[in-house]
């Protein structure tokens, strides 16, 4: 499977995923409404289709933006590429390895400080104590939290968890990385200084997933795009193609 | 990269494991003044208190009852401590789980091996206990690691089943408790098997942690080995919790996130 992968030179290869959640329908408040619903037959689930039959191709090095509306399936499809969510149907193959930065907080205990997250992160994508030991300062130095580094994360704000998850996740060199909208709570400097390492990254061969609201940020940093419409592709191709005709139909 | 085998992606979150486990250490004892010494601390005064207990008030005919006593202790209570914060596990690490692929046996995991080190640190009660009351070191004493090893695949095999379940059945989080306390007055932590009346202690010969308990008292209090026989029944009893324990786990990990 893996060599079919390197033959095309694809890094994720995604075919007829659906994802179907259960939603339950009634909220049972106990035991015994629970038997009398399921005794009645009245046990029923919403179904629903959080993406449905989406196809997609990408090649290591490539940067695409996934832009649609809230809840048009953009997290979903980046929760079931990291493999968080097992697809309904459907098959993903990922070759190499991921930083995901999903939502804020990519993974941190807020009980403990931006010292010992950064270990467990780290911990959490593979790397050992010893190899965070050897970046530890790159990461502090680029988040810029020096003075808060003994802090809880519990009492950060949402910006600075976003620098300390983007610090970590681009400081491990993972194949493809992922963007959920977490750079939106940054400042301009700071956003600024991501793009610029993310620019860095794409150049060494990371191919990057990004999820924003800002078209004009996805222009910027991707040249292809994907636009989810009710789970299901609406469009697909050059950056400037789809976000031009995602802005008509916004406006209208 | 869900279908990675058990032992592979043990060796690759191996990192995890220990960061894991070094994080609930650390969360434990923040903020107390004596810290790790609690792990101490807690069996010696507990065992103190209970002696005193079961000398004035019951009297039972045990030889050498402080050390007998502690040993029951240590084992149920680590199992009970084991498999109470990894029922919580998987709820708890509900926000790591939403955002990045862990394999999420490792929660239930990591907090019975937390356990197991704080336990291995009241050890050092036992044998204090041991050089008070002169009971002789022998060879025997070689053989501890074994009903050590047995409690603690026991109580990963319960903590990953009980975990999982209470994902969907948050009524486990409460009825657990009880289950425990009626589990440790069914093993004989303070008093003797003699005293269980003929007609119902077959009750203890379905309780594994009798069995475990009993392995350990027999080498350190009696200076005995007990035979193959029994350990290789231990070793099933621990074996058949943690294969119960993995297939449960693996059946209802698949829609954790739906509920967490």
């Amino acid at each position: 499977m893996i060599g079919e992968l390197y033959m095309t030179g694809n890094i994720i290869e995604i075919e007829n995923l659906t994802m179907r959640f259960n939603l339950a329908q009634e909220q049972f408040s106990g035991l015994k409404d629970l038997i009398i619903m399921a005794s009645k037959g009245k046990l029923k689930f919403n179904e629903f289709y959080a993406l449905k039959n989406v196809m997609l191709k990408i090649k290591k090095g490539e940067a695409w933006g996934i832009i649609g509306r809230n809840g048009s399936g953009k997290s979903t499809l980046l929760k079931l590429i990291s493999g968080i969510y097992t697809p309904t149907s459907g098959a993903i193959k990922v070759k190499g390895t991921i930083a995901p930065l999903i939502e804020l907080g990519a993974g941190f205990d807020p009980e403990l400080t931006a010292r010992e997250n950064i270990f467990l992160n780290g911990a959490v994508l593979g790397y050992s104590h010893r190899f965070m030991q050897d970046h530890f300062d790159k990461i502090v130095n680029f988040s810029e939290l020096e003075q808060f580094i003994d802090v809880p994360i519990k009492n950060f704000s949402s910006g600075m968890v976003a620098r300390l998850g983007f610090s970590i996740a681009t400081m491990v060199k993972a194949d493809i990385l992922i963007i959920d909208e977490i750079l939106a709570v940054g400042d301009a400097n700071f956003q600024e200084k991501c793009y610029k390492r993310m620019c860095n990254m794409m150049e060494n061969g990371t191919t990057v997933l990004f999820v924003s609201h800002n078209v004009k940020d996805v222009e910027k940093i991707c040249k292809k795009v994907l636009w989810l419409e009710h789970g299901q592709i609406k469009m697909v191709g050059n950056s400037n193609e789809v976000c031009q005709s995602y802005q008509n139909e916004m406006k209208e | 990269m869900k279908n990675e085998c058990l032992w592979k992606s043990l060796y690759k979150y191996r990192f995890l494991l220990k960061e894991l486990i070094s994080r609930d250490l650390k969360i434990k004892y923040r903020r107390s003044f004596l810290g790790y010494l609690w792990s101490l601390m807690n069996p010696l005064l507990m065992m103190w208190v209970l002696t005193l207990v079961f000398s004035y008030i019951f009297r039972f005919d045990i030889p050498n009852y402080p050390l007998y006593l502690i040993i029951g202790q240590t084992i149920f209570g680590f199992f009970s401590e084991s498999t109470t914060v990894a029922m919580m596990s998987i709820i708890d690490n509900a926000p790591l789980l939403k955002k990045v692929y862990v394999p999420q046996f490792i929660f239930p995991l990591s907090r019975v091996l937390s356990s197991f080190v704080t336990m291995i640190f009241s050890l050092i009660a036992i044998l204090i206990v041991m050089l008070i009351t002169d009971v002789p070191f022998k060879l025997t004493l070689l053989a501890l690691p074994l009903p050590l090893l047995f409690t603690l695949l026991f109580s990963v095999g319960v903590g990953m089943l009980i975990s999982a379940v209470t994902v969907y059945l948050r009524d486990v989080m409460h009825l657990y408790s009880i289950v425990l306390t009626a589990w440790s007055f069914l093993t004989p932590i303070f008093y003797p098997i003699s005293i269980v009346p003929a007609n119902i202690r077959w009750v203890l010969q379905y309780n594994p942690l009798y069995y475990f308990i009993d392995y350990f008292r027999q080498i350190v209090l009696y200076n005995t080995l007990p035979n193959v026989q029994t350990t290789v029944f231990c070793f099933e009893l621990s074996i058949a919790a943690i294969v119960i324990g993995a297939i449960v786990f693996n059946k209802l990990q698949k829609n954790f996130l739906l509920y967490t």
